[in-house]
C-alpha cells in the first residue's frame, strides 16, 4: 500500500493531503504519525487535487511527516456471533480485555436502505414495565422512540430499565440489546456497566463506548457500527434486538464541529443543513422485514439543550422518529421516578401492537380516558394558582386531585419495578375508579362494565 | 433510462464529496441524465462551471474514486409513462420497488436501474382511429382496459402527428407498435417525458368547479377547486393521515397520485399495506387499481428525494391529459425543501433564509403552478389538484417551507392538534383555515346545490367567528353572564360545531356527505337559530330555547342513510315545540 507524505494542512479533526492517485469518497484511511501510531480517519471530499481526511482520533502527533495510506475501501464493520457480551470502543475495537472479535462477515457501516416494499408493519407489543411507556405511549417492536431528556433528569435510569426489563410477553425469542454510548461520562459509563452485570444483561449485549474525552470526531462512526451490529444480530441471526444510542446531542454536536472545520454553510443554530438526512440514516435503521425473523428497535436518548423541545436536534429526531418519550423536570423536581410526562409523549405506532390479541381490549380506550383525565387536570392546575381551590366546581376538583393521584401512582414506580400490562391496565381502572362513572365519557359501557373495578369485585364476591 | 452513448460525450470524475460530484470533459446541458464511475449510478447535471459539471447522483457515491467515466445520456430525468402506472409502487426516480426487491433484496443498495413500467406484459389495445384519419400531437389513438380505469393511448405531445398509415388492435408491449403514420413514423404506447417540464396543454380554465370530498368541513367552509392547490400542516397526531385517505377514498378525482417524500419507513409500510386493503367505495374494487404511490424515506438518497415530487406530478398530467382529473397528495413538501437546501449547501450557494436556497419560492411556485384544470390537447377537459403537506419545525409557521407555500396555495386546512386531542374530527381548525377559491365556485354552489347556500355558508362562518370572540368572554366570566341573544349564538355554533364540522371517518353512512345533504343539515341548524331568535324576542329564556328536546335528534341524521323523513319529522317537532313555548 502506497503511503503518501504530501499533508497540505491539517485543521480541527480534518487532514489535507495532496497529489495523491486517485482516492474513493468514503474511503477509509490510516495515518501513522512519526512515533509510529496508526490513526483511523475517513475520505470526506476527494478531487484530483486535494483529498479531505476526517480524522476519528485526536489530530494531536499527525504532522507534515505523517504518513498516509488509503486501504481502498469504505468503512466495514468486522462481525460475528461471538460479539454478545463483549465492550468495544467507539471504534468498534475491544476495549474489554479480550481477544479480537472473530468476524463471520465484514459489512459496510453506512447501511442501505430497507426498501419501504419489503417491510413489515410493526405490531408486537414490547413490555417495559413502565406504566407510562406501556400503557399511554406503547413501544413496539421495530419502532425507534427516542427518550427526550435533559441535562440532570435520570433518563438513564429509564433506559437501562427499558433494557433490563423489556420483553414481548408470552414469547421466548432471542433478544439482545446493543448499546452505544457517545460522548458520555466515565462515570455514567461505569454506571452502566455495572447494571448490566448486575443484571446479566451484559450476556446479551454489545456495548460501544465513546467517552466524553474520547475524541468527538469518533462518535460519527460509534452508532452507525452498533446499527450495523444491530442488523447483523437481528437480520442473519434472527434476534430481536433493542439499540439504545445516548446521547444522541453529542453525536449532533460532533457533526456540527466537522460542519465548522469544513467551513460549510451552516444551518439552524449552526448545526449542518444535512442533518436531518444524517439523523435519517441513523435513525431510520430500525424496523422488521417481511419473512425474516429478527427485529431491530431504537430507543435514542438526546438531552434537549435549555429543555426546548423545539431545538434543531429534538426537532429533527422528532420528525424522524415514530414518537417520543419525554422525561420532565416539574416531576423530577416532585421526586416522582419514572418522570415521563404523558402528555407531549406519543408513540406514533402504539394503535398497531395494542388491543385484543396484542395486550387487552379496553388498552385503548383506557389510555384515552387516563390521557385526557390527566390533561383536563393538569389545565386546572393552571387556573388554581390564580383563582384558587375553592373558586373550583366539584367536578373540577375531582379532576384535579386525578392528576395528582395519577403523578404518585401511575407515574411513580421503582427502579426495579416491573409491572405487567395487566398490572398497569388494572392501576389505570383503580385510578379512574376515583371519577364518577358519567365522567368516563372515552369508555364503552360495555369495557366498564367489564374492567371497572365497582363491578369486578361484584363479579368476583 | 435509454443508453445513448452516440451523442454524449465521456467524461472523468474530478471530484466527489457526498451526493454532489464534479466531472471534467463532459459536453453536457443542464438536467441532463449521466451515469456516474464504474457502476454507472445514475445523476443528473445541476451546475456547469467552465469546463466543470456538477452533477447530483441519486444512489450513495462511497467508494468512487476521481478518474472514473462519466457518461452523458444526452436525456433529461424523465419518466416512463403508459399502461402499469396505475397500482405501481416507485422510488423517487421511478424504479418500482417491488422490481428492486426482486433484484437486490430487503434493502436498496446501488447501481440498479430497473424500467418504470413492465416491457414484458401485453396490453390489449383497441384502436379508436383508423387508417387514414389525421392526427396531431395528444390525440387519443386507442384504449387499454388497465385496471377499471381505460387508460388513453396518445400520440406523443412533442410529436408532429401525421396521417394514420397503419393501426391495429391486439396484445402489444408497451414498446411495440401500435401505429405508423404516413411518413414512416411509429408510435408506441410508451412516452418519454422529462419530469421537469410541465407536459403542454391547451387551454388553462378558471377554477369554477369544486373538488368534491364529502368531508362537510372541507366541501362546504373551505372547498378546493378542481386543479386547484392546498396546503395541509401536519403536527403531531393531527390526524393527516386519516385526513389524506379521506380526500383519497372520497373525492371525485378519478386518478390517485400520492408522494411520500422523505417519510419514515414504518409509516409509508403502513401507507403501502393500507392503500392496497382500501376499497375505493364507488367501484367496491381496491383503491390501488386507480392510485399510483411513490414511496421515498428519509434515508433513501436525498438527491432522488427532490427528483420524487417531479416524478409525481409529471405522472399526474399525464393522467391529466387523457381528460381525467386528478389529484395528488405531497406528504411532505417540507422534507422536499430540506433535500434542495442539502444539495445546495453542498454546491456552496449562497444561502438564503434559514439556510435554504434563494430559489425555495420559485421551485415551491413552479411545483404547484403545474396544478390546474385544463382543456387537454385532444380537448378534453382534465384536472390536476395539489394538496401539499408541510412540516413546520417546532410547529413554526413563521418558517420558510411553509410561508412560501402559503403565498402560493389558495386553500390551508389548519390541522389542529389540540382539535384532535379533544377527539373534534377531522381537526381542522375553522377559525385558521381559509379557501380563496369561495368567489369563483360560488356560482356552481348557486347552480348546483342552492342559491341559497352561499348566504348560509357566510352566515355559519359568522356564528363560529362570533363564538371565538365570545368564548373570550365566557372564560372570564362565565356563560351566565352573556345577554341571553348571545346564549343562543353560543349554543347554535356549539351545533354547527358538533354536528356540521364533526363527521365520523369510520362510520359506513357519515364518511361520506353529499352536498345536498350538507346543504340539509346546515338549513336545518339555521332554522332552529330563527326560530329561537324569534322566540328569545317574544320573551323565552335562554333556558327553555336551549333545552328544547326535538334538536337532540338533529345529530342522528348525520349516521342515516335516508335522513329524509327524519329531519322533516325533526323540523316539524322543532316548530311544535316552539309553539307550545310562545303559547305559554
Amino acid at each position: 500500500m502506497k503511503e503518501y507524505r504530501t499533508i497540505a494542512q491539517i485543521a480541527g479533526p480534518l487532514v489535507f493531503v495532496e497529489k495523491t492517485e486517485p482516492v474513493g469518497y468514503s474511503e477509509l484511511v490510516n495515518i501513522v504519525t512519526a512515533d509510529g501510531t496508526v490513526k483511523r480517519g475517513q475520505v470526506l471530499d476527494t478531487s484530483d487535487e486535494i483529498v479531505v481526511v476526517q480524522v476519528f482520533e485526536t489530530t494531536a502527533g499527525i504532522g507534515r511527516d505523517s504518513g498516509i495510506r488509503f486501504t481502498g475501501e469504505t468503512i466495514k464493520m468486522p462481525v460475528g456471533r461471538d460479539m454478545l457480551g463483549r465492550i468495544l470502543s467507539g471504534g468498534g475495537k475491544p476495549i474489554d480485555g479480550g481477544p479480537e472479535i472473530v468476524p463471520e462477515k465484514r459489512l459496510e457501516t453506512t447501511g442501505a436502505a430497507i426498501n419501504p416494499y419489503a417491510r413489515a408493519p410493526p405490531a408486537d407489543f414490547i413490555q417495559t414495565g413502565i406504566s407510562t411507556i406501556d400503557g399511554t405511549n406503547t413501544l413496539v417492536r421495530g419502532q425507534k422512540l427516542p427518550i427526550f431528556s435533559a441535562s440532570g433528569l435520570p433518563h438513564n435510569d429509564v433506559a437501562l430499565q427499558i433494557a433490563r426489563q423489556a420483553k414481548v410477553p408470552g414469547s421466548t425469542e432471542e433478544f439482545a440489546v446493543v448499546f452505544a454510548a457517545m460522548g458520555i461520562t466515565r462515570e455514567e459509563a461505569n454506571y452502566f456497566m455495572a447494571d448490566f452485570e448486575k443484571t446479566g444483561a451484559l450476556e446479551r449485549a454489545v456495548v460501544f463506548l465513546n467517552l466524553a474525552d474520547d475524541p468527538a470526531v469518533e462518535r460519527i462512526i460509534t452508532p452507525r457500527l452498533a446499527l450495523t451490529t444491530a442488523e447483523y444480530l437481528a437480520f442473519d441471526l434472527g434476534y430481536h434486538v433493542l439499540v439504545i444510542l445516548t446521547d444522541m446531542t453529542n453525536y449532533c454536536e460532533a457533526l456540527r464541529q466537522i460542519g465548522a472545520a469544513r467551513e460549510e454553510v451552516p444551518g439552524r443554530r449552526g448545526y449542518p443543513g444535512y442533518m436531518y438526512t444524517d439523523l435519517a440514516s441513523i435513525y431510520e435503521r430500525a424496523g422488521i422485514i417481511k419473512g425474516v425473523k429478527g427485529s431491530v428497535t431504537q430507543i435514542p436518548i438526546l438531552t434537549m439543550p435549555g429543555d426546548d423541545i423545539t431545538h434543531p436536534i429534538p426537532d429533527l429526531t422528532g420528525y424522524i422518529t415514530e414518537g417520543q418519550i419525554v422525561v420532565n423536570r416539574e416531576l423530577h423536581r416532585k421526586g416522582i421516578y419514572a418522570p415521563i410526562n404523558v402528555l407531549p409523549s406519543l408513540s406514533r405506532l402504539m394503535n398497531l401492537g395494542i388491543g385484543k390479541g396484542h395486550t387487552r381490549e379496553d388498552h385503548k380506550k383506557v389510555s384515552d380516558q387516563l390521557y385526557a383525565a390527566y390533561a383536563e387536570g393538569n389545565d386546572l392546575r393552571g387556573l388554581v394558582a390564580i383563582v384558587g381551590k375553592d373558586a373550583l366546581s366539584e367536578r373540577d376538583r375531582m379532576f384535579l386531585e386525578f392528576a395528582d393521584l395519577f403523578e404518585d401512582r401511575f407515574v411513580r414506580q421503582g427502579l426495579y419495578e416491573d409491572r405487567s400490562i395487566e398490572e398497569t391496565l388494572d392501576l389505570g381502572w383503580d385510578l379512574l375508579a376515583t371519577l364518577p362513572e358519567e365522567q368516563l365519557v372515552r369508555i364503552d359501557r360495555e369495557l366498564i362494565q367489564k374492567y371497572h373495578p365497582k363491578y369486578r369485585k361484584k363479579a368476583q364476591g | 433510462m435509454k443508453k445513448e452513448k452516440e451523442n454524449g460525450a465521456q467524461g472523468a470524475l474530478k471530484r466527489i464529496s457526498g451526493p454532489v460530484v464534479t466531472a471534467v470533459g463532459l459536453s453536457a446541458h443542464m438536467y441532463d441524465v449521466v451515469k456516474v464511475g464504474n457502476e454507472e449510478l445514475m445523476g443528473e447535471v445541476i451546475k456547469i462551471q467552465g469546463d466543470n459539471t456538477i452533477i447530483q447522483v441519486y444512489e450513495d457515491t462511497a467508494g468512487i474514486r476521481p478518474g472514473e467515466p462519466v457518461s452523458n445520456t444526452g436525456l433529461s430525468l424523465a419518466v416512463e409513462l403508459g399502461p402499469g402506472l396505475l397500482t405501481s409502487i416507485y422510488d423517487g426516480i421511478q424504479r418500482p420497488l417491488e422490481v428492486l426487491v426482486d433484484k437486490m433484496g430487503n434493502f436498496i443498495e446501488r447501481g440498479v436501474s430497473a424500467p418504470g413500467l413492465s416491457h414484458e406484459k401485453k396490453w390489449e389495445f383497441v384502436p379508436v382511429m383508423k387508417a387514414g384519419d389525421v392526427v396531431k400531437a395528444g390525440d387519443i389513438l386507442g384504449t387499454v382496459q388497465e385496471t377499471n380505469i381505460v387508460h388513453k393511448v396518445m400520440v406523443p405531445p412533442r410529436s408532429k402527428g401525421g396521417k394514420i398509415k397503419k393501426i391495429a388492435g391486439g396484445n402489444f408491449t408497451v414498446d411495440e407498435t401500435i401505429c405508423t403514420f404516413e411518413d414512416g413514423t411509429e408510435i408506441a404506447m410508451l412516452q418519454r417525458w422529462p419530469v421537469r417540464v410541465p407536459r403542454p396543454v391547451k387551454q388553462k380554465l378558471n377554477p369554477d368547479i369544486p373538488l368534491i370530498t364529502g368531508q362537510r368541513i372541507l366541501d362546504g367552509l373551505f372547498p378546493i377547486a378542481k386543479g386547484g392547490t392546498a396546503a395541509i400542516p401536519g403536527p403531531f397526531g393531527s390526524g393527516k393521515t386519516v385526513t389524506q385517505q379521506q380526500l383519497a377514498k372520497w373525492s371525485d378525482a378519478e386518478i390517485v397520485v400520492y408522494i411520500g417524500c422523505g417519510e419514515r419507513g414504518n409509516e409509508m409500510t403502513e401507507v403501502l399495506t393500507e392503500f392496497p386493503e382500501l376499497e375505493d367505495p364507488k367501484t367496491g374494487r381496491p383503491l390501488m387499481e386507480r392510485t399510483v404511490l411513490i414511496a421515498n424515506t428519509s434515508n433513501m438518497p436525498v438527491a432522488a428525494r427532490e427528483a420524487s415530487v417531479y416524478t409525481g406530478i409529471t405522472i399526474a398530467e399525464y393522467f391529466r391529459d387523457m381528460g381525467y382529473d386528478v389529484s395528488l397528495m405531497a406528504d411532505s413538501t417540507s422534507r422536499w425543501a430540506e433535500a434542495m437546501r442539502e444539495i445546495s449547501s453542498r454546491l456552496e450557494e449562497m444561502p438564503g433564509e434559514e439556510g435554504y436556497p434563494a430559489y425555495l419560492a420559485a421551485r415551491l411556485s413552479e411545483f404547484y403552478e403545474r396544478a390546474g384544470r385544463v382543456i387537454t390537447l385532444n380537448d378534453a377537459s382534465g384536472s390536476v389538484s395539489v394538496i401539499g403537506a408541510v412540516s413546520p419545525p417546532g410547529g413554526d409557521f413563521s418558517e420558510p417551507v411553509t410561508q412560501n407555500t402559503l403565498r402560493i396555495v389558495k386553500v390551508f386546512w389548519a390541522l389542529d392538534a389540540k382539535l384532535s386531542q379533544r377527539r373534534h374530527f377531522p381537526a381542522i381548525n375553522w377559525l385558521n383555515s381559509y379557501s380563496l377559491y369561495l368567489d369563483s365556485l360560488n356560482e356552481w354552489y348557486d347552480r348546483e346545490v342552492s342559491p341559497e347556500w352561499n348566504p348560509l355558508r357566510s352566515w355559519a362562518m359568522g356564528v363560529l367567528q362570533k363564538e371565538a370572540e365570545l368564548q373570550e368572554i365566557v372564560q372570564l366570566v362565565g356563560s351566565d353572564a352573556l345577554p341571553d341573544e348571545e346564549q343562543i349564538t353560543i349554543e347554535v355554533a356549539r351545533m354547527i360545531r358538533e354536528i356540521f364540522l364533526q363527521q365520523n371517518a369510520y362510520d359506513a353512512v357519515d364518511t361520506y356527505c353529499s352536498m345536498s345533504k350538507q346543504y340539509d343539515m346546515m338549513k336545518a341548524i339555521k332554522h332552529y337559530a330563527d326560530l329561537a331568535r324569534t322566540a328569545q324576542l317574544g320573551g323565552a329564556t335562554p333556558q327553555q330555547v336551549v333545552t328544547i328536546k326535538s334538536k337532540n335528534e338533529l345529530p342522528q341524521i348525520k349516521f342515516t342513510r335516508d335522513y329524509e323523513p327524519m329531519l322533516a319529522k325533526i323540523l316539524k317537532d322543532m316548530e311544535a315545540e316552539f309553539d307550545a313555548m310562545r303559547a305559554a
